[in-house]
């Protein structure tokens, strides 16, 4: 299978805090990884380093065998492949939704702006918010924010979609909604990796699961080995005391 | 009309309008041009400082790029806080009669007037930018960055408009303050309306009538003012509760303000 991305050794730390030690692993093209781990285990600055919104300390990033952190490719080029959503939804507060989609593919991709809405339009039909275009993000919910959230990141047609808690923000009401179209986008075929707390959308979603504990990963392996048979006891520990709450 | 000294308050008032009342205008035409102009290009200074001064500085920005961010953002806060620390009065003497001085420059006083009043905005107006721009959540940088987009794209699509929205009560502030601070230009002879009421009442001697159209004068102006941009910042979209970052009489307070209006966005 093609490997979209590929990580070796990768290494942060924040001031003498190393908070991610000698990250390997790799993400084909149509895969779901779902990452689990505890809290401070560094489940969020991996993805953030996945989109550069981090640099990584060392190590490499490789993207269709390219190192992007030796700046062979502009950071904005990247960005755009690796779309990202966030547990805070992070949606322009200026923009109405529509917009919210355009203004990426405008700015960086240079796309005329008929062709930018079309595809807005579209992406935004397929999380189903096409009815809300014209809504500000204070007018609309937080499932729905999160739905407008991934139609913007589809819109820059990324090759890989990385998530990180999209739906801890929410109130459990809208938490289905959220997971429904991104079991769709799944079922599509897009490439995902999703920083989880629902064991049971990783369970039934995901083709990997990798879970992480204190800046390593510990466990990397299908969802039935993981959550029914893991290898490490750590992973045992985290799982029995998540299924306890 | 004829006054004398024995004639009714309300004669007086009446005679002083009669007779001055060309004075009043040009004061108050003076005293309305040079504030307008001074807080739109203080504004503007303002915005551009606040820009200059939010630029990211973070582990991969190169080292020459930092020192020269240091440097400038070393000089922008000298002027900021001289200007903020000293009598706007006091600055216009020291500008008026040095670039006089040193420079051999004779600037007409409108001009002084126009320039010191924008300069001394612009150093409040730089920090309230700034705040405006530091309030905008982080997310949404990040989440620009995220899509590929630069720091100045994030700035002129998504952060200023924003920030701008909420430093509008702020900006409203500012030019009421500067109706009634153009006062002290008096000083390096601008004839904008104290000025003119001082020569209105050099003429009859009667202070306190003069001064009492002066006074209405000026609150006729700042109120005037106040309405019409109050009504501007309701009809533009926003947030219904917004923070303003200092302003000239407290530098240092942020004052909440709501304005009631019926959207109540929670993440506000
Ligand atoms: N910018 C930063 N500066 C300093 N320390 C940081 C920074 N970002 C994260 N950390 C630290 O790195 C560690 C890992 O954080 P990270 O956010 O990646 O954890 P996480 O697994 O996503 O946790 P959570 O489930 O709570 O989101 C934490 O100890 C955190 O305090
Ligand atoms: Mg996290």
């Amino acid at each position: 299978m093609e490997k979209i991305i590929k990580i070796n050794h990768l290494q942060k730390s924040f001031g003498a805090i190393e908070v991610l030690k000698d990250i390997n692993f790799s993400v084909s093209k149509g895969e779901v990884v779902c990452i689990i781990g505890s809290s401070g285990s560094g489940k969020s600055t991996l993805l953030r380093c996945l989109n550069l919104l981090e640099i990584p300390s060392s190590g490499e990033v490789v993207y269709h065998g390219q190192n992007i952190l030796e700046q062979k490719m502009s950071n904005a080029v990247y960005r755009a492949k690796m779309g990202m959503v966030f547990q805070q939804f992070n949606l322009f507060n200026n923009l109405n939704v529509l917009d919210n989609c355009v203004i990426g593919q405008v700015k960086v991709l240079k796309k005329n702006t008929a062709a930018a809405k079309k595809t807005a339009l579209d992406y935004l039909e397929l999380v189903g918010m096409s009815q809300f275009i014209n809504a500000k993000p204070h007018q609309i919910s937080g499932g729905q924010k999160q739905r407008v959230a991934i139609a913007r990141a589809l819109s820059m047609e990324p090759e890989a979609l990385l998530f990180d808690e999209p739906t801890s923000a929410l109130d459990p009401e809208m938490v289905g909604e959220v997971l429904k179209v991104m079991k769709n986008l799944a079922k599509s075929g897009l490439t995902m990796l999703i920083v989880t707390h629902e064991m049971a959308f990783a369970r039934d979603v995901a083709n990997r699961v990798v879970f992480m504990d204190s800046g390593v990963i510990v466990e990397d392996d299908v969802p039935d080995v993981v959550f029914n048979n893991p290898n490490n006891e750590r992973t045992r520990i985290f799982l029995k005391r998540i299924l306890e709450n | 009309m004829a006054v004398d000294a024995n004639s009714s308050f309300i004669t007086w008032v009446l005679y002083i309008l009669q007779s001055s009342w060309p004075l009043f205008l040009r004061g108050a035409q003076v005293t309305l041009i040079i504030s307008l102009s001074g807080t739109i290009i203080g504004f503007l200074i303002g915005v551009l400082i606040g820009i200059i001064r939010t630029i990211p500085i973070d582990h991969n920005t190169n080292l020459f790029k930092r020192i020269v961010l240091k440097i400038i953002d070393y000089f922008l806060l000298c002027y900021i806080e001289v200007f903020r620390g000293t009598p706007m009065m006091v600055q216009a003497m020291v500008i008026f009669y040095g670039s006089a001085m040193i420079y051999g420059i004779r600037m007409s006083p409108i001009f002084a007037g126009v320039f010191i009043v924008s300069i001394n905005t612009g150093a409040y107006m730089a920090e309230i930018v700034r705040g405006g721009i530091i309030s905008i959540d982080k997310g949404q940088f990040e989440a620009s960055h995220a899509i590929g987009m630069t720091h100045a794209q994030t700035m002129i699509s998504i952060v200023l408009p924003q920030a701008i929205r909420n430093i509008l009560p702020a900006l409203s502030n500012e030019f009421v303050i500067n109706i009634k601070d153009t006062s002290v230009l008096n000083v390096i002879g601008v004839t904008e309306l104290y000025f003119q009421s001082n020569s209105a009442a050099g003429n009859n001697f009667r202070y306190f009538e003069v001064f009492l159209i002066t006074c209405i004068i000026y609150f006729i102006m700042t109120f005037t003012v106040t309405r019409i941009l109050r009504y501007f910042e309701a009809k533009l979209e926003g947030p219904s509760v917004y923070t303003i970052h200092g302003s000239q009489t407290v530098p240092e307070a942020e004052i909440k303000i709501s304005t009631g209006s019926k959207k109540n966005g929670k993440n506000h």
